[in-house]
């Protein structure tokens, strides 16, 4: 925490740290309870004066079935993104591990759209799935497949997840294959030695081994799918068509700059920032198990 | 490998080659799209493979009008802005992370930990949940449309200053000791000593955070309304509401592969900073 | 150059005192070695000396002059650390002259300086090298010019030569104390250990939990042990240690043996015999039952029994030894080779 040999006091830390204190203070820390204290309050419908009505609004939230219902289509959306993104980044690199010379090449193709912006993720696939224009629907025609996001709430739904997983393939994939070439050749070969062949090792020896990436990429992954998503549902869906794909943080944006309604929107910030902590907690106590790994 | 079977050897490039390609083919599918005239990119089916026109493409998405029927800033401006508030956050961010935990780590001063805390919670605030309120101070302190309202309020980092506090520990006692009795102060030690230690930390950090503010997209949407200050990554959307009026997927498709270039670029230039970056920030 | 005084030297950590009113005075030019085992409490001491601790009472003054409340860099000592604290990013050169740099000397007088002591120390080709380029020895005769250069009043070693191999300490332990005395600065040296402290020190100060033990020449500490901890701690191989009970300047060794000693104490004491003061002797007083041989070529170490009694006891004779195991072997000792210490305190007696 402290190092053993330390500088004396002086006037000199507290400027150090005053830069980085004072924006916490001023964009974090004071929005933050603004926030708290927002979602105690009700405008009334003229917006002429407000009233403090401690809970109401949590209250209101929790036997609205619009928020309930975006509540599930949040999880069912983090789920199947961490599943998807995480699934398919473990195949490429399970096969990955095995080569021994070209891993590093395939990592350099793999690792890339880690640096596209999620809106632009968005971009490239709803371009892709254009009703009118796209490849996709073009080819799924045939297969008898009427592809159109803009009236199907499914479709829109499975669109949203694909490219919010494709973003997040080169991060898994990065971290398991670390994860892999951390565990030592000797283990391996022990197992090939014992008989068994290359698909029965990896379910059998490496991916327990790496279970705890799992784990932490799964919390990632959870956190990514809740809070970085937002300029892919914002550019491919906008939440639509209805409310199929408005998930919990394109709700509150939504709800609080375009509806207007800021106890509501403050109320869902406060539950959305119980939910980070929640995860932040998770993912710091799993860190000292990482470390022991 | 342990095996040396031809045959699961091919397999083996094979299922990874289908990775790439699955993973390439959005990005190809832009580029193609960049390559071809707007008469072209109407028809269906798209083309797959490229066309002649992607200078053109460059050049009038660059300079010209850019979208017809739009009110935008020029593309190279939106590209300057993104580059301005790109730099801005990630500098900004390591400038007061190094200090904050130089100051932590080799001082013991009141409120210390109390200090650290108070880092420590910007860790669970991201922008997303408190959008209306930040909005609102920054509106109150006139930073809507400038590059200060860009990148400010997003270089508090909890993440950054964890990681430098982490690098500062494992530096030995010794040198700071020995610092001192060649007769360096606080500040000196600071430059001369822990600075290039952290060379290599500060850069691959520089890597994540030029990325990361680079694709900011929902904070920069909220703060500017003035089009000078588009950024690139927000321009998108926009052109993609336009699309469907006047649908020039050319020049959309162009712009969004000026839009991605330079942070691709620099995590594929910067490999192992970026693994070391990503590896680091994440603990 | 100058010389150090410690006053009344206490040092704690919130309630615990760690050092307990040391005294010491170090004259100009010594070479002083702390020594003891770890966890005494020498480290914290030349830390002390170095401004690096705190002094929680008592004082140390450097050349006459009151150095408690100095900054380390005011004090105009240098020191070399155990892991040498190289700046791992700069030349040998730029961590040889960082020192002169920050006290702001002219650009050829630091030059002169680096080139000087690089050529004292037969590193003069390394200098444009990092740290992480050199092997061990080469970075401790670094660290060593990097203290040179300071031109200092006062060398501060801690425990410098304890991550090199054993060939290479020999080595650089004689080099130190050539340097030392080239140079005649005052010096501090700490260690864990007795070999290099008693091949080093003018004088030695034996630390044991925070204690001054003794604080004496080698040879003093080595003939008159002022307690059982030193007797023990210098010397190889170790002091025995024996009970007995004195009277009449005779001490009755366990078993029954009678042995001369040069005091007129009487009563129980602990008698301490080092075992190359042992003679062999066919009428001795000492009987070794032999439990095992180490033939170290140019002698013999017999360790074994005092016969008839549990209480090991070590013997060292000339030459070479084919004795079984389980043989016997007398032994006599000169009276005044003999240590006689009090069993409860440890203290040596000297009546």
């Amino acid at each position: 925490m402290l190092k053993r040999v330390h500088f004396p006091t002086s006037a000199l830390p507290y400027l150090l740290v005053a830069p980085q204190i004072l924006i916490t203070l001023v964009f974090f820390i004071w929005p933050a309870s603004q926030a708290m204290y927002q979602s105690f309050l009700i405008e009334d419908a003229f917006g002429l004066g407000t009233e403090f009505v401690w809970f109401e609004n949590f209250q209101i939230l929790a036997t609205d079935n619009h928020y309930l219902a975006s509540f599930q289509r949040t999880a069912v959306f983090s789920l199947l993104v961490a599943a998807l993104s995480m699934g398919f980044a473990l195949i490429l690199a399970g096969f990955a591990q095995r080569v021994v010379r070209g891993a590093m090449f395939y990592r350099t193709l793999l690792i890339w759209p880690y640096a596209v912006a999620p809106v632009l993720a968005g971009a490239l696939w709803v371009f892709m799935f254009n009703p009118t224009l796209g490849i996709f629907p073009y080819f799924l025609e045939f297969a008898g497949i009427t592809w159109n996001h803009y009236l199907s709430g499914n479709q829109a739904m499975a669109l949203v997840i694909l490219a919010a997983a494709w973003k997040q393939v080169a991060y898994n994939f990065l971290f398991y294959l670390a994860a892999m070439q951390s565990i030592p050749n000797s283990v391996i070969e022990a197992a090939a030695i014992d008989g068994a062949g290359p698909a029965r090792r990896f379910w059998t020896i490496i991916f327990p081994l790496i279970s705890p990436t799992t784990f932490f990429l799964l919390v990632i992954n959870m956190v990514y799918a809740f809070f970085e998503t937002f300029g892919i549902i914002h550019a491919v869906t906008q939440g639509g068509p209805g409310t199929s794909t408005t998930i919990l943080v394109y709700k509150v944006f939504n709800d609080g700059f375009v509806g207007l309604d800021l106890g509501g929107s403050a109320a869902q910030s406060v539950v959305l920032m119980v939910l980070v902590i929640a995860m932040t907690v998770v993912q710091f106590r799993f860190v000292e198990r990482k470390v022991a790994y | 490998m342990v095996e040396h079977r031809p045959l699961t050897a091919f397999l083996t490039h094979l299922v990874l080659i289908l990775g790439v390609f699955a993973i390439a083919l959005p990005v190809w599918i832009t580029f193609v799209a960049s390559t071809h005239d707007e008469l072209r990119m109407n028809q269906a089916p798209l083309p797959l493979w490229p066309g002649e026109y992607f200078l053109a493409n460059m050049k009038q998405t660059l300079f010209g009008s850019g979208l017809s029927g739009t009110e935008q800033a020029p593309v190279w401006l939106m590209l300057l802005n993104s580059l301005a508030m790109a730099l801005m956050i990630s500098t900004g961010k390591i400038a007061i992370s190094l200090l904050s935990a130089f100051a932590i780590v080799y001082f013991k001063f009141p409120f210390r930990m109390g200090f650290f805390w108070m880092i420590f919670i910007t860790l669970m605030l991201p922008v997303e949940v408190r959008i209306l309120p930040t909005f609102e101070v920054v509106a109150n302190l006139g930073m809507l449309n400038s590059y200060w309202g860009l990148s400010i309020p997003l270089i508090a980092s909890a993440t950054a200053t964890f990681m430098f506090r982490q690098v500062f520990l494992t530096v030995p006692d010794e040198l700071l000791e020995s610092a001192r009795i060649d007769g360096a102060g606080p500040l000196r030690f600071f430059f001369d000593i822990l600075l290039p230690l952290s060379r290599t930390n500060i850069a691959a950090l520089f890597v994540i955070l030029f990325i990361f503010g680079w694709n900011q997209y929902l904070w920069p949407l909220l703060i500017t309304t003035d089009t000078s200050m588009t950024t690139i990554v927000m321009s998108i959307k926009q052109m993609l509401e336009a699309a469907e009026q006047s649908p020039q997927w050319n020049i959309i498709m162009t712009t969004a592969l000026l839009a991605m270039i330079p942070p691709v670029f620099v995590v594929i230039a910067m490999q192992k900073l970026f693994v070391q970056g990503l590896t680091e920030t994440d603990k | 150059m100058a010389d150090i005084q410690l006053k009344d030297l206490v040092k704690s950590y919130g309630p615990t005192e760690v050092l307990h009113h040391i005294e010491g005075d170090i004259k100009d030019g010594e070479f002083i070695v702390i020594v003891g085992p770890s966890g005494c409490g020498k480290s914290t001491l030349l830390r002390m000396v170095a401004g690096l601790e705190t002094v929680t009472s008592g004082e140390i003054a450097i050349g006459g002059r009151r150095v408690n409340e100095l900054e380390p860099s005011a004090r105009d000592i240098a020191m070399v650390f155990q892991n040498y604290a190289l700046y791992p990013h700069m030349s040998v050169r730029q961590n040889m002259a960082y020192g002169l740099k920050i006290r702001k000397l002219p650009k050829d007088e630091i030059n002169r300086r680096v080139e000087e002591a690089a050529e004292i120390l037969e590193i003069k080709q390394y200098l444009d090298r990092k740290p992480r380029q050199l092997s061990g020895g080469q970075r401790q005769r670094v660290a060593m010019g990097r203290a040179i250069v300071r031109d200092p009043q006062v060398f501060l070693f801690d425990e410098p030569l304890s991550n090199l191999d054993a060939k290479l300490r020999v080595q650089m332990r004689l080099e130190i104390r050539k340097l030392q005395q080239r140079l005649g600065v005052t010096s501090i040296y700490v260690t864990h250990d007795q070999v290099e402290a008693m091949t080093l020190g003018d004088r030695l100060m034996v630390l044991n939990g925070g204690y001054v033990e003794q604080f004496g020449t080698p040879i003093e500490l080595y003939d008159r042990p002022a307690s059982m901890f030193v007797a023990g701690f210098i010397g190889s191989p170790a002091m025995n240690f024996l009970p007995t009970e004195i009277s009449a300047g005779h001490a009755t060794l366990p078993g029954g043996g009678l042995l001369p000693v040069a005091s007129s104490y009487s009563g129980a004491a602990t008698l301490g015999l080092r075992p190359e003061h042992l003679n062999e002797d066919e009428n001795g007083p000492i009987a070794i039952e032999i439990d095992m041989l180490e033939q170290l070529g140019a002698n013999t170490l017999i360790h074994g029994r005092l016969h008839g009694t549990g209480h090991s006891i070590t013997a060292s004779v000339p030459g070479h030894a084919n004795d079984g195991i389980g043989s016997i072997r007398r032994f006599s000792a000169a009276a005044e080779l003999t240590h006689l210490f009090d069993t409860g305190s440890g203290k040596r007696l000297d009546i």
